[in-house]
């Protein structure tokens, strides 16, 4: 048998044409680029267990000087429960704002909208994004307070409350919401939609009925991004929700969120490794972990109820 | 007008005779007449334009009661185009106008104040791709009467009918609750027509029902749309010429005229005629030529 590369010997043994080069070639840059996005792809993840390492050590000091039931109690120094509850009632407040305006919006966007329309509505709707909060807080601690609430709608409020901050936390929401939702709308195959107008069905059957269980996985990821940024937000509240614990069911009465705890307890006044220092830590470590809860049990959730299509 | 305008743009010299190219139709045993008798709805002068694009021209089209027609033609003919104005799909086109009547049980279905819903509640659609929605097989069957308010009495009744309609209920009768997408290609299309039959129209067009389908699932619709014929009148348009020949008792054949100085190209109808008598001896020219192979 030849070994010679330029003929083939065929099952036969009979000498062929010249082969086709097959031979494994290496391609240097291709292996580059794997390198670099696979790092890249890294990253995040590293960082996330950076976050949580950091946490840790503090977190654990932390513990060694408080007693668990001192942190998990309504009452107190270091008590969170009032805090966790002013999160809750910022957050509950900012998704009744921002859902229903969001969906609302998407819905116009990607099924009744016309072109034009929607090539001039849906980077407005994305500017919104764009805008600092810091001057969100400033917008609902000198106009929503004052003016909304206190002049146009005779509301009783405090100076600082949840319920401004809420609102204007909504607002800030809303185009995540608004923006991926319509998204996943229309990534909805066009064809599902003349399906159902070709049954007699009306365009708002179409969409409820069929667009949107279709879409129901994006718009679940909307919601729950939307809800992980106002639970995350930390300048609206710290600005207009007010400095105070408070654990009250009474969204007019200011009331201190986890995030604005830590913006404050961060702000210099305690010394770096005094329990009051590692609290923030200890709030830190139990808002991540919420925001982990809500995300989980939301992917199970869509998990379960999604059409796939 | 008279339906007989029809005819109008399909004369051709006289004395040309050309080969019998397919076996004789049932169509001939069916004893047609030469144009629909009892016409559920017509087409007067349909002009179809797409912005400044003019893409179908001068249509005159009627279709019998329980008749199968088939729109014919190459790509780029317009018999699409023109299917989808028989029940205002071509509404859902930006920029799609449409001039001239179509005419369903006498009445203009362009008129202004008719509402497109109810043209298509009385006049189905089956797509080229099997498009079912993402929801269970029984699902898919029961959200047309819900969404078009359907009095119904017992629900679980009207889908096994829809199903054994569409000649599907013994394959699915099982899986009713699962989903629609666990379906083979040929099934789902047939579910797609169980689904339109479901809320009991009169007239189903079908947009080349078969063309994603294996030749199984393809004779399968095929002998379908003949069980059918006796409940629905049905209009298909198809790309294949053996399956017109198969299923239809007449035949409109499409062809594309392009403009002298845009080289846009105008759909156009060219013959229409029991499909037999297309087939075995074509008035056209063009409609010969398409039909014995030479182009398309």
């Amino acid at each position: 048998m030849s070994n010679n590369a330029s003929s083939v010997v065929g099952p036969s043994g009979r000498t062929g044409p010249p082969a086709v080069n097959l031979a494994r070639k290496s391609r240097p840059a291709e292996s580059a680029i794997r390198v670099v996005l696979t790092s890249s792809a890294f990253v995040s993840v590293a960082v996330t267990v950076g976050i949580i390492a950091a946490l840790i050590r503090p977190v654990l000091d932390f513990f060694g000087e408080v007693p668990f039931g001192d942190f998990f109690s309504t009452e107190g120094q270091f008590a969170v429960l009032p805090l966790v509850a002013g999160t809750l009632m910022v957050t509950v407040i900012a998704l009744l704002v921002s859902v229903p305006l969001g969906l609302g919006a998407a819905m116009y966007l990607s099924e009744y909208a016309s072109r034009r329309a929607r090539k001039f509505l849906k980077p407005t709707v994305e500017l919104l994004a764009g805008i600092p909060s810091v001057v969100y807080g400033f917008f609902a601690l000198t106009f929503v307070t004052p003016t909304v609430l206190q002049d146009l709608l005779g509301v009783q409020v405090n100076f600082t409350n949840a319920l401004s901050a809420g609102l204007v936390l909504g607002v800030m929401v809303i185009p995540t919401i608004a923006s991926l939702s319509e998204d996943a709308l229309s990534a909805v195959p066009h064809s599902l939609r003349q399906g159902s107008l070709a049954m007699g069905a009306n365009r708002m059957q179409t969409t409820l009925r069929v667009v949107f269980p279709a879409a129901l996985s994006g718009i679940a990821a909307a919601i729950v991004l939307g809800m992980s940024r106002a639970i995350g937000e930390t300048m609206i509240v710290a600005l207009a929700a007010g400095a105070q614990k408070n654990l009250s069911v009474d969204p007019r009465e200011g009331m201190q969120t986890m995030t604005g705890f830590i913006a404050q307890t961060a702000g210099g006044e305690n010394p770096v490794g005094s329990t009051s220092y590692n609290t923030l830590f200890a709030v830190g470590m139990l808002l991540f972990v919420i925001t982990l809860l809500v995300n989980v049990v939301s992917i199970a959730l869509v998990r379960r109820f999604r059409q796939v299509y | 007008m008279p339906a007989n305008a029809a005819y109008a743009n399909s004369r051709t010299p006289a004395g040309h005779v050309p080969d019998p190219l397919v076996d004789a139709h049932d169509g001939e045993s069916r004893g047609l007449p030469d144009m629909p008798p009892d016409p559920v709805m017509e087409a007067f002068g349909l002009n179809v334009y797409y912005g400044d694009f003019h893409a179908v021209h001068d249509v005159n089209l009627s279709f019998g009661r329980h008749e199968i027609t088939a729109l014919i033609g190459p790509s780029g003919c317009g018999k699409s185009t023109v299917l989808r104005c028989l029940n205002r799909m071509n509404d859902l086109v930006t920029g799609a106008r449409v001039e001239g009547e179509v005419t369903y049980h006498g009445q203009n279905m362009y008129a202004r104040n008719v509402d497109p819903i109810a043209v298509r509640t009385h006049i189905g659609m089956v797509f080229q791709k099997p498009n079912p929605f993402p929801k269970s097989i029984y699902d898919n069957i029961a959200y047309g009467p819900k969404v078009t308010g359907m009095k119904v009495e017992n629900m679980d009744d009207l889908v096994e009918g829809a199903l054994r309609g569409a000649a599907l209920w013994d394959e699915v009768k099982d899986k009713l609750k699962q989903s629609a997408y666990g379906l083979s290609g040929g099934q789902q299309q047939r579910l797609c027509i169980a689904r339109t039959i479901a809320t009991k129209p009169d007239v189903i067009l079908m947009d080349e029902p078969c063309s994603a389908l294996d030749p199984i699932a393809t004779a399968r619709v095929e002998d379908l749309m003949h069980e059918l014929r006796s409940d629905y009148t049905i209009i298909i348009v198809t790309h294949n010429m053996q399956q017109a020949a198969r299923v239809s008792d007449r035949t409109a054949f499409f062809t594309a005229r392009a403009d002298e100085t845009t080289g846009n190209r105008t759909g156009l109808l060219v013959e229409f005629d029991r499909t037999s008598q297309m087939f075995s001896a074509p008035r056209d020219k063009r409609t010969e030529d398409y039909i014995s192979g030479r182009f398309g």
